[in-house]
């Protein structure tokens, strides 16, 4: 029936456990400056525990598990490029980290200054590329790099690839959500005016349970797609794991207030990452549109 | 994990698939909130029942099929699919039996179940009351013991009783100790709409149709016999619905899905790119409710309870039934306004958020039950 299995759900609670106590958050602000240390060991170990295996040797289901662990805890790195996208379009498990660029949806390179292995998927061909100019994104964490393409390797079902980064993409977003509003409710009964816990006022409350809401309708959505990952099915969850995880960054800062706003508080990770992920691997337009015809046959 | 249905669910899905596409009726039917409407509508519900397929997940000897709550599902999807009418019976059908089934005596289920299934009684719900909306509680309708009878006399005002206009009986809480706190001292009481003491007086919802009454009690007695659960456990007895009873209380999502295809073949009819992302998102918004419901079921089966996550449920699907309406309107342009489906459907969508509870009291549901976020202080009483 639809649910995880016992053995989904043990894999969820141990990536969860191994991600909480490894400080995630530093991580991601060490790579942030460029310092990579403590992500690559990170991404050393999440690859012992099979992550960038999954997409060849596991299902959909568990690669959605992994991801939103990964959103969950802000794990910095190409995840969605090495462990989703590349064993699918090369047709095999990535050794190392890698990253590829798929224009014109995902324009630049993710990390490509640390990757092993750069491409770029453009006009059906799958190129190995060099690195290029680094720009910035609102996510810190996430370094894009220009890269230019260079010689054609051999290559799987490229539309397969992306279909199953955006899933992936998608579990990130919905981990990454869940996490902004479990941070959120926290403080929300912590925090004290006028004598009371911000979140006993209705005005909160609402505001809080409208984000609940809108998670719990992206997550069958999520696994729906994973148990057949079609084209409209991965548009459907990246648009609403996009729209629940925003409204969670959103509602998440406005209930934490000036604090939120600050680089030092960790939220800011979090909300920096989802402004980021809603646009990265086609964007809400991109996948509305995606549906519409596939429901219509209509551009 | 996933979403395959069995061989014995398959067969099911199409036998229902089959007798529906026989039996629906090719025009729809007028309003079950007229006279003429509410008629049409019994008769249909007695074909269904000949049938037996108006109470499918019923035991066989309450003229159901014993049907799992899969086959439940399956049946609904198949049943708003195939444009079949709308329930006159649901209220009794939906709200009252899983309430007698898990409360009631044998006599009880054995008098009321088989009319309620065939159409021939038609239930009304009596909870609101003037002082008595989102806090429901609060309600000051009494029943006073009567010994020498073996019973209650009720008096009061109830309000906004659903179907009261048109149908037999009517169901709902009554204070029956007076000294005791706001939620203990209620009592759950079943009458005919039509015993001595009884004024009901039809009120026309928004399209003009008496939807709903206004029902006044002036010394109506009551026997024993017509009281379910124990006397001053009401709202125990009326609030175990809530999220239990093999998902009865689920509002299935063949409904919406159902619509969203409608509003896809309107998009067809009448393309207009400045709408489509609306369309979409009306869409989507059903599939995802589509696939939650699925996995209520599953936890269902697996012995889980619904509880609080049934307010999460309510809202989502008001507010989508909103919004697909809304969008299909938008997609008729100038039409909008005329007499339409669409524009009944609408204008039904509008109570969604309001009926059996608001969606703001749902959110407090979610907020503190869900969430865990205190609760607020409560207002002076009384």
């Amino acid at each position: 029936m639809f649910e995880l299995t016992t053995d989904q759900r043990d894999f969820a609670a141990s990536l969860d456990a191994l991600l909480s106590a490894a400080d995630t958050v530093a991580a991601a602000r060490a790579w942030a400056e460029g310092d990579h240390d403590p992500g690559l060991k990170l991404w050393q170990r999440l690859a012992e525990q099979g992550l960038t295996m999954l997409a060849t040797d596991a299902t959909p289901v568990e690669l959605c598990v992994a991801f939103e662990a990964l959103g969950r805890h802000a794990v910095p790195g190409p995840w969605v490029e090495a462990a989703a996208y590349l064993p699918v379009a090369l047709g095999r498990e990535v050794e190392g980290v890698a990253t590829v660029a798929v224009p014109p949806r995902v324009p630049l390179a993710l990390d490509a200054d640390v990757a092993d292995e750069v491409y770029v998927a453009a006009d059906g061909a799958l190129r190995t590329a060099t690195a290029g100019d680094r720009q910035v994104s609102v996510d810190r964490t996430r370094r894009l790099f220009t890269a230019a393409p260079g010689e054609a390797v051999e290559h799987g079902d490229l539309d397969a690839a992306y279909d199953l980064a955006v899933l992936a993409t998608a579990a990130q977003l919905l981990g990454a959500g869940e996490r902004v509003l479990a941070d959120s409710v926290a403080y929300a009964k912590q925090r004290r005016q006028f004598g009371r816990e911000i979140g006993s006022y209705q005005a909160i409350k609402h505001k809080l349970a409208d984000v609940r809401i809108a998670l719990d309708f992206a997550r069958p959505l999520v696994l729906g797609a994973a148990l057949e990952p079609t084209p409209r099915a991965v548009s459907a969850a990246k648009v609403a794991c996009s729209d629940a995880a925003y409204l969670a960054t959103r509602t998440g800062l406005q209930v934490h207030g000036a604090i939120g706003y600050t680089q030092e508080f960790d939220l800011s990770v979090w909300i920096t990452k989802v402004r980021a992920l809603v646009s990265a691997w086609g964007t809400t337009a991109d996948h509305r549109a995606r549906i519409l015809e596939s429901l219509t046959g209509r551009p | 994990m996933d979403l395959e249905l069995s061989d014995s669910e398959l067969a099911f899905q199409a036998e229902a698939r089959a007798w529906l596409a026989e039996n629906v009726p090719a025009e729809p039917l007028p309003s079950l909130d007229t006279p003429e409407g509410f008629e049409l509508h019994r008769e249909w519900e007695a074909r269904l029942s000949a049938a037996r397929w108006s109470v499918v997940s019923w035991p066989e000897e309450y003229h159901g099929r014993g049907a799992s709550l899969v086959e439940w599902v399956v049946f609904e999807e198949e049943y708003y699919r195939a444009g079949a009418p709308l329930r006159v019976g649901q209220n009794g059908i939906f709200l009252l039996a899983p309430i007698i089934f898990e409360h009631g005596t044998k006599e009880q289920q054995d008098r009321f179940l088989p009319s309620m299934a065939t159409g021939e009684r038609v239930w009304a719900q009596c909870w609101s009351e003037p002082e008595a909306g989102s806090d429901l509680a609060s309600l000051k309708s009494t029943a006073r013991r009567d010994e020498a009878r073996g019973g209650w006399v009720l008096n009061g005002q109830k309000i906004w009783c659903s179907r009261a206009a048109l149908a037999h009986w009517g169901f709902g809480l009554f204070r029956s100790d007076p000294e005791a706190q706001k939620h203990a001292g209620l009592t759950y009481f079943l009458f005919p709409l039509d015993a001595e003491g009884v004024t009901v007086r039809p009120i026309a919802q928004l399209d003009g149709e008496a939807g709903f009454a206004e029902v006044f009690f002036d010394d109506v007695f009551v026997p024993d016999a017509d009281v379910l659960g124990a006397p001053g456990d009401g709202w125990r007895v009326a609030m175990s619905t809530a999220g239990n009873e093999r998902g009865l209380s689920l509002r299935s999502p063949g409904r919406f899905t159902a619509a969203a295809d409608r509003l896809l073949a309107l998009y067809d009819e009448r393309p207009d790119p400045r709408l489509a992302d609306r369309v979409v998102d009306a869409w989507l918004r059903a599939e995802a409710y589509r696939l939650y419901t699925w996995g209520t079921v599953t936890k269902l089966k697996d012995g889980g309870d619904v509880g609080a996550s049934g307010s999460v449920n309510k809202v989502w699907w008001s507010e989508l039934d909103v919004a697909l309406h809304e969008t299909a309107l938008d997609l008729l342009g100038p039409d909008a306004e005329l007499e339409s489906r669409w524009l009944d459907g609408y204008t039904f969508s509008l109570s969604g958020p309001i009926y059996a509870g608001t969606n703001e009291i749902q959110r407090n549901i979610v907020a503190e039950r869900i969430l865990g976020l205190p609760r607020e202080p409560k207002g002076t009483q009384k």
